[in-house]
C-alpha cells in the first residue's frame, strides 16, 4: 500500500514543513518524518530508512543527502535522485517550486509521482502566501508613510487631512511617481528643514 | 549582440572570483555581455538549475563537470569546460585536539603531508585500540577534489577513507560550526573557511592541498555542449571576459579592488581581509597567529591556470574508479577528458599559455605514487592498495 511508504521531509522553515506533511497526511500518507535541525541529517535519515526524502532547494545540506548514493558501508539501501533522463519536466517543476525529491533504488516513479506532485502545490501555495504576506506588509508600511506626510502637510500648510491626500496625490500624478514615494520626500524634506 | 544577461550560477567561494570580477567591474561589459550572478546554496542545486538550463553557465566543481557528462550518480547532461576558474585553493583544517595528536605522532615536520599522513595513521590506531570513535573528516561533495585530495593523502599514509575514518559532506558555511562543535575533527575545504576556522581558534590549518597536488584543478566554467555550439558568440565574449577579469585579479595592485568586490554583501559577504589574504597566498595557519605563504595556494590567472587540462580531467576519472564511483572503462576515460577544452580557450582567447616554470612535469605534481600518466590510468590505480571498486565492473 502506498500510503505506507516512509516520507521524510527535511526544511528548515517549520510552517512549510507542516503545511507539507498536512497536505500528505490528509493524501493518507501516515508515516512522516519533520527535520528541521539539519545536525547529523544523514545518520538520522537512516535511522527512519525512508522511502522517500523530500528537500528544500534553499537548504545547503542538499548536498549532504547526495552522499546517500555513494557506496558506504552505512548506506543500507541505495537511494537514487527521483528524476531520470525522462522526467525533464517534473524537475523543471519541482526546481521552480523550490523542492527536490530522492526516493529509494526501485520504488516505480508512478507511486512517487502523487507525493511529487503534492509537493510542488505545496510549495507554490506557500510561496503565493509569503507574497501576500509582504504585498500585505509593504501595503501597510506605505499607509503609515502616506499618514505622516499628510500630517506634515496638514501642519505646514494649514490644510484638512482630504487637501492634504489630494496636494500628495496631484504631485504623484504630476511627477508620475506613487503616492507613497511623494509622502516619503515630503518626510525627508520636513526633516531635513527642521 | 543579444541583450538578454547570461544567468550564471555560483557558490560563495573565493574562486567564483574571475565571475564575480567580469560582472562586477566591466570586463563582462566591455565584451557586450550582461551577466546575471546567482548565488546558490548547494552544489546540486548548480549541477541541476545547469542542467535543466535555468543557468546558462555555472561555477563547479571540476568533477561534478565530468560525473555529469558520464552520468555518474545523476542524470548524464553533456558539459563543457572552455575555461579553469581556479586551480587549487583548499586547504585541509583539523581541530587543536587532532593538530596536537599529529605532532605527537609526526616523525617529521608535520608540513611535510608524507609525514602527516603517517602520523594520522599512528593516530587512527591508537583511537582504536583505546576504543574510541573513527575521526570524522568534512568535506563538500562525494564529487569534488576535496574529497580525492582528503582520500589520496590519508592512503598515503596507509588509511583507509571508507574503512578507518568517517568521511562525511557538509556544506562550506557548515564547515567552521561542525569543527567548533565537534560533528568533525577535521575538514577540506576552499577558501575562505579555512582562514575563517583559524580566525576564530579552533582550526589550525594542516596542508595547503598544493602541498598534497602540485597541480589540481578545482573550479572551472560549465556549460551545457548544446547551449554552446548554439550560442558561439556568447561563448566567446564570455571567456574573453574572463579571460581578462582573471589577469586582473593577480596584479597585485588590484587586491584591494578584488577583495573589495568579492567581499560584497551578495556575492561572498565576508570580509574583505580574509579574501585578501587568500588572494596573496599568505595564510595564517594556527590561532596564535603563524603565517605559512604559497606562490600556489590559489591560482586564478597566473601560471596558464585558466586554461583547461586534460590530464587533469584524466587525474579526476581516475580518482572516480579508485574509489569506487566510476567503472574503468577507456571510453568513459576519454569522454572525461573530452570534457575539458583547451583548443575552445586557446581559439577564443588567442592564447596559448607557455608551461608556468616549476609546473610539474606530469602536470599533477602529486607527493605519493609514479608521476601520472594518462595514457596508463590502469598503471596509475595498480599501485595503491587502498582502493575500492565499482559495482559491475
Amino acid at each position: 500500500m502506498d500510503t505506507f511508504l516512509k516520507i521524510v521531509i527535511v526544511d528548515e522553515n517549520p510552517i512549510r514543513a507542516a503545511i507539507l506533511e498536512d497536505g500528505l497526511r490528509e493524501a493518507g500518507y501516515v508515516q512522516v518524518v519533520r527535520f528541521e535541525e539539519m545536525t547529523n541529517l544523514l545518520a538520522r535519515i537512516y535511522a527512519v530508512d525512508p522511502d522517500v526524502v523530500l528537500i528544500d532547494l534553499e537548504n545547503p545540506s542538499r548536498d549532504v543527502l547526495e552522499q546517500m548514493f555513494q557506496v558506504s558501508r552505512v548506506v543500507k539501501r541505495p537511494i537514487a535522485m527521483f528524476v531520470d533522463q525522462s522526467d525533464a519536466d517534473s524537475i523543471r517543476a519541482a526546481v521552480d517550486a523550490g523542492v527536490s525529491a530522492y526516493i529509494v533504488d526501485g520504488l516505480k516513479k508512478e507511486r512517487v509521482k502523487p507525493i511529487l506532485d503534492m509537493c510542488i502545490s505545496r510549495f507554490n501555495a506557500f510561496a503565493r502566501l509569503q507574497d501576500e504576506l509582504e504585498r500585505t506588509k509593504s501595503a501597510l508600511e506605505e499607509r503609515k508613510t502616506i499618514d505622516r506626510a499628510k500630517g506634515v502637510l496638514m501642519r505646514a500648510k494649514n490644510l484638512s487631512e482630504e487637501e492634504a491626500y489630494a496636494l500628495l496625490r496631484s504631485a504623484a500624478m504630476n511627477e508620475k511617481k506613487k503616492i507613497a514615494e511623494i509622502a516619503q520626500a515630503v518626510i525627508t524634506a520636513a526633516e531635513l528643514l527642521k | 549582440m543579444n541583450a538578454d544577461p547570461l544567468r550564471i550560477g555560483f557558490i560563495p567561494l573565493c574562486d567564483a572570483a574571475a565571475l564575480i570580477v567580469a560582472a562586477d567591474h566591466g570586463f563582462a561589459a566591455a565584451e557586450g555581455l550582461s551577466i546575471e550572478l546567482v548565488r546558490e546554496v548547494s552544489w546540486s542545486n548548480v549541477r541541476d538549475k545547469l542542467n535543466i538550463g535555468l543557468f546558462d553557465a555555472a561555477h563547479l566543481l571540476a568533477p561534478v563537470a565530468i560525473a555529469s557528462s558520464l552520468g555518474l550518480g545523476h542524470v548524464q547532461v553533456p558539459l563543457i569546460v572552455p575555461f579553469n576558474l581556479g586551480v587549487n585553493g583548499n586547504a585541509i583544517t583539523v581541530s587543536p585536539a587532532l593538530h596536537a595528536a599529529l605532532a605527537g605522532a609526526a616523525e617529521g615536520e608535520l608540513t611535510d603531508p608524507a609525514v602527516s599522513a603517517r602520523a594520522l595513521a599512528q593516530v587512527v590506531a591508537r583511537r582504536r585500540e583505546a576504543g574510541q570513535a573513527p575521526l570524522t573528516f568534512g568535506m563538500t561533495f562525494p564529487f569534488s577534489t576535496h574529497n580525492y585530495q582528503l582520500r589520496f593523502w590519508m592512503a598515503a599514509g596507509g588509511v583507509d577513507p571508507d574503512e578507518d575514518v568517517r568521511l562525511v559532506v557538509l556544506p562550506p558555511p557548515y564547515m567552521v560550526e561542525s569543527l567548533k562543535n565537534g560533528h568533525v575533527d577535521a575538514f577540506c575545504v576552499g577558501a575562505p573557511w579555512n582562514s575563517v576556522a583559524v580566525d576564530l581558534g579552533i582550526g589550525h590549518i594542516l596542508h595547503f592541498v598544493s602541498e598534497i597536488l602540485t597541480r589540481a584543478v578545482e573550479k572551472v566554467l560549465a556549460l551545457r555542449a548544446p547551449w554552446a555550439e548554439a550560442h558561439p558568440d556568447k561563448l566567446a565574449a564570455l571567456v574573453r571576459a574572463l579571460d581578462r577579469a582573471a589577469a586582473f585579479i593577480e596584479a597585485p595592485a588590484n587586491h584591494d579592488t578584488v577583495a573589495a568586490l568579492l567581499a560584497a554583501p551578495h556575492r561572498l559577504d565576508v570580509p574583505a581581509e580574509v579574501v585578501r589574504r587568500t588572494l596573496v597566498g599568505r595564510l595564517k595557519v594556527t590561532p596564535d597567529g603563524a603565517v605559512r605563504a604559497s606562490d600556489g595556494y590559489l591560482l586564478v590567472g597566473r601560471a596558464g591556470a585558466p586554461r583547461p587540462d586534460p590530464v587533469q580531467a584524466a587525474w579526476l576519472y581516475a580518482q572516480m574508479v579508485r574509489w569506487g564511483q566510476a567503472p574503468m572503462r577507456p571510453h568513459l576515460l576519454a569522454a572525461a577528458q573530452a570534457v575539458f577544452r583547451p583548443d575552445l580557450y586557446e581559439a577564443l582567447t588567442g592564447r596559448i599559455p607557455e608551461t608556468p616554470v616549476g609546473a610539474p612535469a606530469d602536470g599533477i605534481g602529486a607527493f605519493a605514487g609514479g608521476p601520472f600518466d594518462p595514457a596508463d590510468v590502469a598503471g596509475h590505480l595498480a599501485q595503491w592498495s587502498i582502493a575500492r571498486k565499482a559495482p559491475g565492473s
